[in-house]
């Protein structure tokens, strides 16, 4: 018999007899009923607390904000993706500076280098973000591939308001993740960190040192 | 310790290790800091929730996998399967570490780098690679340290806990070359820009898993460094290592449990990543690797599994809220146990994996405080669980651990059962109690190991029983007395 039927067979053929399953009850995990305001504060006394950088800006005007973040960032070289809406117009808004913009889509193999040590920043596209924890939800796709938001030192999420929610199962269950998982699912809360060195805090150890959220809401804020 | 000496532990040599540890002032002020420190942590990121009915939950959702545990693997297979990762199952470390070296010669793999995975310590994967000409390179930066000094983690979530700032700083002074310094972030850096280059070259990335879900066939992977993130998707091959018993029935079991392990664990309210991958790169897709492969380990979890009792050992999701808490891990260190998981949740686990012949010594290294199982965010009851394994080692359990009985003693046998015999025969009590307390004088006062930090027991002139005796006859003449005087 192989391993598998053996292991199963033990755990099948149990000494003690069969187990019986009990029911849970996930009301602690859900029905925070935040209000719009208090999940976007949340949201960013959450992810500020663990280094990530928050800037407020609207949904017409955010490349301008873009702009002068990559120029106070001293930000040479963006890669970014071409088809999202969010790639589609930080790269109108960016055609005439002088911001080298690399293309993201790309079969890693073919940039491997580039990524690793020529790209200052990595410009990602968000679903949305969960207030309880300050966490980004990132979808990969070919357009913006997983390393985009890990490899280059700087991550410039863009983020809507509106797309933020209470908690984790709520996005879970809301979005009927369980019905279809892409390759790579990911929640990102702050900057590469550790704190293996006699638990001092420290950032960017591995993936990137900043994180920046350009928040984005509907209209323009006072 | 410095970086130069470098010791092997072993659990047989649990009092000996537990006594260098203990003169050994370094390690304790290191263990002792960082453990206030997560105690403290803990508390304050748990003060605003309903934490009795989140820990509830949590046991219930472990519960429910295990109840289910052989179906629910299947299930987990039949998904990743179909999502294009490869399974491997293996009974034994031994196994598990051959699956994982063929997959590597399969690739022509000559470097490896690898996630944290407490499941691969625990099968000493590294040295297996290496003897078959692959190099294994940590690249968490406790467990990277850990290696470049030669040693095994002493905690499963700090892997480095052990060593100070100063310390560190010597063990990559001497190994890489970095200057000496007390500058972290110096460190740190250093350290980025070592392990890149590595990840680049790698030929194969082997990460654990925290939870694997059935439903949907995902690994779900929790961490603050982004290693693991790298370590999964930049090599060409990875390759995921787990025990059976990791499995959770559905994707909304996970946020709970997520929230329970890592603010049990370091006090943080949330990791920088929860990394959730359900396929190797599809058609189209530009990075991540061509395969991965999942490898699901028994390694005496099954044998633990049949058990009623013993059967709560698995519900652990490894967030080392025990050892943090322990009075004993605290003050002799991780690396006095001698195994790959310390403290409470090894005391319970590693006689399972090791035998009691090995580990007789772990489940009385503890004071039963009972602190373990108050925070244990699945509610292990893991002080019963100690308490059942030391009568399995003395031969009173009911047969299911290897090496059971290891502890038992003909004289210790004998002695109980003449004691048993004296205190159901009333008769035969009395009358030895009485000798005992003529004899008093002659008691010794020193009693082995029992008088080394206690003063031997005094058995009294007179017994109990002998008193009472006395006390009713003398209320009686009172009582008498006084009859008579009212009449």
């Amino acid at each position: 018999m192989s391993a598998r039927d053996n292991i199963l067979k033990r755990l099948r053929e149990r000494t003690d007899g069969p187990l019986t399953a009990p029911q849970s009850d996930f009301a602690v995990v859900t029905g925070r009923g935040w209000s719009q305001q208090e999940r976007v504060a949340r949201f960013e006394r959450w992810i500020t607390s663990v280094h990530g950088e928050v800037i407020h800006t609207s949904r017409d005007d955010w490349t301008a904000t873009l702009a002068k973040l990559l120029e106070a960032k001293g930000i040479r070289r963006l890669a970014l993706g071409r088809e999202h809406p969010v790639a589609v117009e930080a790269r109108a808004a960016l055609a005439e500076g002088e911001v080298v913009l690399i293309d993201a889509d790309r079969n890693i193999e073919t940039w491997r280098h580039e990524q690793f040590h020529d790209t200052d920043a990595g410009l990602t596209s968000t679903h949305g973000a969960i207030a309880e924890t300050g966490s980004l939800w990132l979808w990969p796709t070919p357009d913006e591939p997983r390393l985009l938001s890990l490899v280059p030192p700087i991550h410039i999420a863009v983020l809507d308001a509106d797309t933020i929610e209470d908690t984790f199962f709520d996005v879970v269950e809301a979005h009927g993740w369980a019905g279809g998982m892409p390759t790579n699912a990911l929640l990102i809360s702050g900057p590469s960190k550790t704190a293996d060195i006699e638990q001092t805090l420290a950032y960017g150890v591995h993936g990137p040192r900043e994180l920046v959220v350009l928040l984005r809401h509907a209209e323009d804020r006072p | 310790m410095s970086a130069s000496e470098v010791q092997t532990f072993t659990p047989r040599e649990f009092h000996r290790q537990a006594h260098d540890a203990l003169g050994n002032p370094q390690i304790r002020a290191n263990f002792r800091k960082a453990m206030d420190g997560l105690m403290a942590k803990r508390r304050d990121v748990f003060s605003d929730w309903d934490l009795e009915t989140l820990r509830e939950l949590g046991a219930n959702i472990r519960l429910r996998a295990l109840a289910k545990l052989p179906d629910l693997l299947e299930r987990l297979e039949t998904n990743c399967q179909a999502n294009g990762i490869q399974v491997h199952w293996a009974e034994n470390g031994d196994e598990a570490c051959r699956i994982i070296r063929e997959i590597c010669q399969r690739h022509g793999a000559k470097a490896v780098i690898k996630g944290k995975s407490m499941v691969s310590e625990e099968m000493h994967l590294n040295a297996h690679l290496e003897e078959a000409g692959i190099e294994a390179l940590e690249s968490d930066l406790g467990e990277y340290l850990v290696q470049l000094n030669e040693q095994t983690p002493s905690h499963i979530i700090m892997p480095a806990i052990h060593l100070n700032t100063d310390e560190i700083s010597d063990i990559m002074h001497a190994k890489t070359g970095t200057e000496r310094t007390r500058d972290v972030d110096y460190m740190t850096a250093a350290a980025r820009a070592q392990l890149r280059e590595r990840f680049m070259a790698a030929d194969v990335g082997i990460s654990g898993v925290n939870f694997a879900v059935a439903e949907t066939g995902t690994l779900c992977l929790v961490e603050n460094e982004g290693n693991g993130r790298m370590t999964t998707a930049v090599p060409p091959v990875h390759i995921a290592v787990t025990g059976i018993e990791k499995v959770v029935e559905h994707l909304r079991d996970v946020p709970p449990l997520y929230a329970l392990l890592t603010r049990s664990a370091t006090g943080q309210h949330v990791t920088t990543y929860f990394n959730m991958i359900s396929s190797p790169r599809k058609l189209g897709e530009h990075d991540g690797p061509n395969e991965v492969h999942l490898v699901l380990v028994d390694s005496g979890r099954s044998n633990i599994y049949q058990d009623d009792e013993l059967l709560d050992t698995l519900r652990c999701i490894r967030c080392g809220a025990c050892m943090n808490h322990c009075p004993v891990y605290t003050r002799v260190g991780g690396h006095t146990y001698g195994t790959t998981y310390p403290g409470p949740i090894g005391s319970i686990l590693m006689p399972h994996m090791m035998g009691l012949e090995a580990t007789k010594d772990l489940p009385t290294a503890s004071s039963l405080c009972g602190a373990c199982g108050e925070v244990c965010p699945v509610k292990i009851p893991i002080p019963d669980l100690l308490v059942r394994l030391r009568r399995e080692a003395v031969g009173e359990g009911r047969g299911n651990v290897p090496g059971a009985g290891v502890k038992r003693t003909k004289k210790e046998v004998a002695a109980w059962k003449g004691f048993q015999w004296l205190a159901t025969h009333p008769g035969a009590w009395r009358s030895s109690t009485a000798i005992v307390g003529k004899l008093q004088a002659l008691m010794p006062s020193k009693l082995g190991p029992w008088t080394e930090y206690r003063t031997a027991p005094k058995p009294a002139k007179v017994s109990l029983h002998a008193l009472v005796k006395q006390h009713k006859a003398k209320r009686h003449q009172v009582e008498k007395a006084d009859g008579e005087e009212r009449s």
